[in-house]
């Protein structure tokens, strides 16, 4: 295995831990305000067809972003209304908002486009393009013929599209609000003890809507970048249980940004494995296909069964808040 | 049970009587993937709207969208009375050589599969015979002696475009790299773009400069990734090359079209049993459109030529992987 392979599948490895990491600090945000999301891979699915739908429509990939986003925010704010105004199982609501999204996101396509719930395929400009840094070479073959520190620089960190830099910036800045602002605090303590932020005066239900509607945002980046930067358009279920896989980072990550960025990039890095080896040959032994397809799931099994160590989740996790009377 | 029997007999009555006045008309069942997979399903698309434009007959069509509905949706159509009954793919001779015999009065046409019955056509394409034709297109447009595979779900039918592939790569340089990927194991391999492309992402850093897609939807990946990164790609089953004009070679045409039109126009009466397609029926072929014509050169064109011939006259023997599981070239 040479250099340039060993980057091709870091290279890979970015780009698919990018919708990772984008869902779990969506994860985070929400869960640490004790709002339990397993409805992550739904949000990320409705955001992926409207950004899609949209950015086909109108030609302008900007566009399909924001819609992206704000249908994706149209689910988290209904499971806002079931698990805080109203009390509700959060579980329940997050699969009642999985299985709306996959249905939903299937029977608008057929109407609108009538091409077997998918879009049709984006033209460039309904993409979001790679950017290349100055002086970075842009194909594979060009890039072959530089030297170690150029082909890091032209394969590693230039090239990918503007959400993964997006979603790599969104690390330090979820870090910086949770750890040392007000607001981050007092989302904290909502996740902790809501009883004591309330006796603080301070709006339980106002700071966990605002977390669950950040939790909003990023899915909705993390689905326009599946269909309109990692692939050209919609097709049926293309969240393909990234949303779950999120949510097993987040617990590995312990409820912590940077330690998310690292479990989401240790995913990806399974997943580029198990696209880019196929067939390994150990001696005599062929490790065949379908086992290294199915490497990043059983890993995440062996990462969450032994590897992860005690996680404690936010200890008001999942309980909706009930003021005394 | 009596409960069961009574209420299957009572659903047997509705779907009689509603639809008695469709009765005799074609109905196609259409794969996984979608009726606008740009490749194989639609292609099977095309053949019925052709049949219906040119007779203004009306046919009825059902898409799956799971594995699960694959028996059900010819019980129900084969109970509707609609004759033939045509399905396009393998994953559907399983499922029919149960229902077959229950509709003995029904005619099956199965496309890519084969299933013994007396009722049923099996229509089967020598896909490794339009393979070798694009995979000697491949290798003389190739400049770096490497070029690459990406299959759709790991089934044998694949192996043999990947195998006829590679067979018509090594005629033309017997040196040549064949790099060959399957996106997956599951029917959902067929509709998974974001894995396409980053296999293809894959076989370029390995130094293939010309890729070959037999994965349905998931080929709208490796096609697109194949444009983006500026090398050739091919397209299969329907004519692709308008998709990337200057990036798609050509496309691996197999004409599923024209079997779903044969077995419209003739009707119930339509020959059963077991019919191959290959380049002597122009079943299987490659694409030469205005959008690839500057890509083809004249050379190319007269060498694929001669081939095709030579096949279609028993000169070349195409090996055909499913025969015994094995290619005699070698594949990483």
């Amino acid at each position: 295995m040479d250099f340039l392979t060993i980057l091709q599948i870091l290279d890979s490895t970015v780009r698919l831990a990018t919708p990772l990491l984008l869902a779990c600090l969506a994860g985070l945000w929400s869960e640490r305000a004790g709002i339990f999301d397993i409805g992550l891979e739904g949000k990320m699915l409705i955001a992926a067809f409207f950004a899609a739908a949209i950015a086909y429509t109108s030609g302008s990939v900007w566009v399909g972003l924001f819609a992206g986003i704000a249908a994706s925010m149209v689910l988290a704010v209904l499971h806002g209304l079931a698990s805080i105004t109203f009390r509700g199982n959060q579980l329940i609501s997050g699969v009642a908002i999985n299985f709306l999204a996959a249905g939903l996101a299937v029977v608008i396509a057929q109407t609108w486009f009538a091409q077997g719930g998918r879009t049709p395929q984006l033209p460039s400009e309904a993409r979001f393009a790679n950017i290349e840094l100055p002086g970075a070479a842009t194909r594979i073959r060009d890039i072959a013929q530089q030297g170690p520190l150029g082909q890091i620089y032209s394969e590693l960190i230039s090239g990918h599209s503007i959400l993964v830099y997006l979603a790599l910036a969104c690390v330090p800045l979820t870090w910086w609000v949770l750890y040392r602002t007000r607001f981050g605090l007092r989302l904290r303590a909502v996740g902790e003890n809501p009883a004591a932020v309330d006796t603080a005066g301070i709006s339980v239900m106002g700071l966990r809507f605002a977390a669950v509607m950040i939790a909003g945002v990023l899915c909705g980046i993390a689905g326009a970048y599946l269909s309109t930067a990692l692939s050209s358009g919609f097709v049926k279920d293309m969240s393909a249980g990234r949303g779950f896989i999120a949510l097993a980072a987040l617990i590995f990550a312990k409820w912590r940004p940077w330690y998310a960025l690292s479990a989401c990039l240790l995913f990806g890095f399974f997943d580029a494995v198990g696209n880019r080896y196929q067939n390994i040959q150990l001696g005599d032994f062929i490790v065949p296909v379908q086992f290294m397809q199915a490497l990043p799931y059983i890993l995440v099994v062996i990462v969450l069964a032994g590897l992860v160590g005690k996680a404690i989740p936010p200890r008001a996790g999942g309980e909706p808040y009930v003021k005394e009377r | 049970m009596t409960m069961k029997t009574t209420l299957m007999g009572a659903a047997a009555a509705l779907a009689m009587t509603a639809t008695g006045a469709l009765a005799d008309g074609p109905a196609i069942i259409f794969d996984l993937g979608g009726k606008f997979d740009r490749s194989f399903n639609e292609a099977a698309f095309n053949g019925a709207e052709l049949w219906a434009s040119e007779t203004g007959g009306t046919y009825r069509e059902i898409e799956l969208t799971s594995d699960a509905q694959r028996e059900q949706a010819m019980r129900r159509l084969a109970e509707a009375g609609a004759n033939p009954i045509v399905m396009a793919g393998f994953s559907q001779a399983t499922p029919l050589s149960v229902v077959a015999p229950d509709y003995p009065e029904t005619t099956f046409v199965i496309i890519d599969g084969v299933v013994d019955a007396p009722n049923v056509r099996s229509v089967i394409f020598s896909e490794h015979e339009g393979s070798y034709l694009v995979g000697m297109l491949a290798a003389m447009a190739s400049e770096t002696g490497t070029v690459s595979f990406v299959g759709g779900m790991d089934i044998p039918l694949i192996s043999r475009f990947a195998c006829g592939y590679a067979q018509g790569a090594a005629a033309v340089n017997p040196d040549i790299t064949v790099i060959a990927n399957m996106t997956g194991t599951t029917p959902s391999a067929w509709n998974d773009p974001v894995r396409g492309g980053e296999l293809t992402r894959g076989q370029i850093a390995q130094g293939s400069d010309v890729v070959f897609a037999a994965a349905g939807g998931t080929g709208l990946g490796v096609l697109q990734v194949a444009a983006d990164e500026g090398i050739f790609s091919i397209g299969v089953d329907s004519n692709q090359n308008y998709l990337h004009p200057g990036s798609v070679l050509t496309s691996m045409l197999k004409r599923v079209d024209v079997a779903v039109h044969d077995a419209f126009t003739t009707g119930a009466e339509v020959a059963t049993g077991i019919h191959v397609f290959g380049l002597a029926e122009e079943g299987v072929g490659y694409a030469l459109d205005e959008n690839n014509a500057e890509l083809i050169t004249a050379e190319m064109q007269a060498a694929v030529d001669t081939a095709r011939a030579a096949i279609i006259a028993g000169d070349i023997k195409v090996h055909n992987f499913t025969e015994d599981g094995t290619c005699p070239v070698q594949m990483q």
